[in-house]
């Protein structure tokens, strides 16, 4: 048997595809000073709540308008506890995390007593087969417009450098009239949508239905792509990139022969692996933002 | 005149200790809201139905998995059909919680008999009943029963496993069939190697290529487990897990379901599911527990094929490809030939290899 490149590197974006959505909003939120462990609820709010209004209205499209609100909704949150309450990010976070999957999982069962239920639509592929551009449109639009617009809007728009500034030294973004509070308001509300988004990839586009622990540590891993990234665009699609290359690398290997005498238990490792590696090499020395974790306090 | 700090209420200082309090607070509840199994009492529990035996269910996982779910159908169908008392606790995540369940269980509700799923905790679970020697326990377990209260049982799928292999080896055109599974442990070896077994009969020359995706929930990494089964030259899939059967549309191939009936997920695609009904089980533990003579014992033979504890679900007639009528005599014949005892599955419990071409 011929080993299936192609398709190895298709499979490569589409596994990307949710780690992208949701690193690009984890960018925005950690230059803007805000670390967002509510990241992995964040994507499982988006992945239920774009599953249930798709299967309530039968519309793929309604229900990821649904998911954006929904991570938005998610990112308020994150700014009621860290922009005005002033509570720690870490515990804000993770708090957060627990509230969206329990909140969610409970709404699943009251919903959907029987179990997983496939969604009356979902996006489907925008050519057949296992060719590489056999992609969903969501993958298309995180490689091709959310990535190259979010590299542009960080780099040479006012709201970009609003974003770094409130970010890097809210003090002086403050005494330059910047509203630090407002900016990382904003930047928690987009970066949730985008995180949305990616959960509801899963649902949407990749399963066409919604079943528990569905996100299954996404989000975890896109807070290592961020430091791997060094907390810009590129590298941190790159490092999306690397992931998904790994784990499709390490699925096609486990079921063909000639590897058959390595453990599975180093394959399923193999991806992670190589994001520790990555981080040991790269990950070193990072500089972080200015005011990342330190909540803004006018004196 | 100045005015002090305290003249416009509070400090900046102390507003910052208010907020950041109530959002402790405000954290706090959020977690707590978030944390923790649910509970359900089941409506036949009430004093009209206090001669019914009542059965509590403890559940390491929530119901929504296969698995526990399987077991929760049950009891509850034995509930509705008047048979017994039953109430239940899931998520007990953790070997602490499920053992500290299991105590306020017995404590508070004095149950006759606890069901549940020991795979997590068999050490906390045993521990328990072997403190309370007068209540009956019947746990999902990987080991042996424990004197004097304490039965085991487990999904013995192979029968199912071995039927659905059939009609996969007589499906593949292209002669390999890919089978995605949770991780190699003995439950789930045990049915890929029937399933693989079923092939042989079928397909001597196929190849089956068997994936583990390392979790017991992961749908997109089961369906990514898929598609590289399919672009590895795969035509029929056998769904372990969750998320194989979106490829399976996707790719318009067959493929054969786990735990339920799983033909709704995609009516044109799924020939049948391996099914496990705990039902057998059920009431055979009940009716010792109300004869007053539950001891402790291995209850895998209610879960065969030939006790009803398990069965391939009724073929699809509607998928989008046809299935050889021949094919499914052969089957129906091997079905026959389990029920009356005459064919008896292979039971391997070792862990398949990634790539298996039969015959070799």
């Amino acid at each position: 048997m011929d080993f299936p490149l192609i398709a190895v590197l298709a499979a490569t974006l589409t596994i990307a595809t949710p780690l992208v959505w949701a690193g690009l909003g984890a960018i925005i939120n950690e230059r803007a000073g805000i670390l967002n462990l509510g990241i992995e609820g964040t994507m499982y709010a988006g992945a239920f709540v774009g599953f249930l209004t798709a299967s309530a209205s039968g519309s793929a499209t309604l229900g990821l308008l649904a998911a954006i609100i929904a991570g938005a909704l998610a990112g308020s949150l994150m700014g009621l506890l860290t922009v005005t309450l002033g509570v720690n990010q870490h515990v804000a976070g993770i708090g957060t995390t627990l509230l969206l999957i329990g909140a969610c999982d409970f709404s699943n069962r009251i919903l959907f007593s029987a179990g997983s239920q496939a969604v009356t639509a979902k996006f489907d592929r925008l050519f057949a087969g296992t060719g590489f551009f056999a992609q969903y449109p969501m993958t298309y639009l995180a490689f091709l417009v959310a990535a190259p617009a979010l590299w542009w809007v960080l780099r040479s728009s006012g709201f970009g450098l609003r974003l770094r500034a409130v970010g890097e030294n809210p003090e002086a973004a403050d005494a330059a009239g910047i509203p630090v509070a407002g900016t990382r308001y904003t930047a928690l509300v987009l970066g949730g949508a985008l995180m949305g988004t990616g959960g509801a990839f899963l649902t949407l586009s990749l399963l066409g239905s919604f079943t528990l622990d569905i996100v299954s540590g996404r989000g975890w891993i896109c807070i290592a792509l961020i430091i791997f990234g060094r907390w810009k665009v590129w590298p941190v699609v790159a490092g999306a990139l690397l992931f998904g290359f790994a784990d499709a690398l390490q699925l096609q290997l486990a079921i063909t022969p000639q590897f058959g005498a390595v453990p599975n238990e180093l394959l399923i490792a193999f991806p992670y692996l190589v994001v520790i590696g990555a981080l040991a090499i790269w990950g070193r020395g990072v500089r972080y933002p200015g005011a990342y974790l330190v909540p803004y306090r006018r004196a | 005149m100045t005015r002090g700090p305290s003249a416009h209420g509070a400090s900046p200082r102390w507003s910052r200790r208010v907020l950041g309090a109530l959002g402790t607070a405000a954290i706090a509840a959020l977690v707590l809201s978030g944390c923790g199994g649910a509970t359900g009492a089941d409506p036949s529990s009430d004093s009209a139905a206090s001669d019914l035996p009542l059965v509590f269910g403890a559940f390491a996982t929530p119901l929504e998995e296969p698995w526990d779910g399987a077991i929760h159908a049950a009891l509850q169908g034995a509930a509705d059909d008047g048979l017994i008392r039953y109430e239940h606790v899931d998520n007990l995540a953790t070997a602490d919680d499920m053992e500290r369940a299991l105590r306020d269980i017995i404590g508070s509700e004095d149950p006759d008999l606890i069901m549940g799923d020991a795979f997590a905790a068999e050490d906390a679970v045993r521990a328990v009943a072997a403190d309370f020697p007068d209540t009956a326990f019947a746990f999902g377990s990987g080991g042996a029963e424990q004197a004097p209260n304490f039965s085991v049982f487990d999904n013995w799928m192979q029968d199912p496993a071995y039927l659905a292999g059939m009609l996969a080896g007589g499906l593949t055109t292209t002669g390999t069939i890919g089978v995605i599974g949770a991780m190699p442990i003995p439950e789930v070896n045990r049915i890929v190697n029937a399933f693989i077994a079923g092939v042989a009969e079928t397909n001597a020359g196929a190849t089956v290529t068997v994936s583990f995706i390392n979790s017991f929930f992961d749908p997109a990494t089961a369906k990514q487990a898929a598609e590289a089964a399919i672009a590895g030259g795969a035509d029929v899939l056998f769904a372990e897990r969750d998320g194989v059967i979106a490829a399976a549309e996707e790719h318009e191939l067959p493929v054969f379901g786990m735990m339920v009936d799983q033909q709704e997920q995609s009516p044109d695609y799924v020939v049948s599911s391996l099914v496990w009904s705990m039902r057998p089980t059920v009431e055979a533990v009940v009716a010792d527990v109300v004869a007053d003579k539950f001891a402790a014992s291995n209850l895998a033979e209610f879960s065969f094929m030939i006790n009803g504890g398990s069965f391939l679900a009724p073929l699809n007639t509607g998928t989008v490809f046809t299935i050889p009528s021949e094919l499914t005599t052969l089957v129906d014949e091997r079905q026959g030939a389990i029920m009356d005892g005459s064919f008896v599955t292979i039971v391997n419990e070792d862990a398949p290899a990634g790539s298996t071409t039969l015959g070799e």
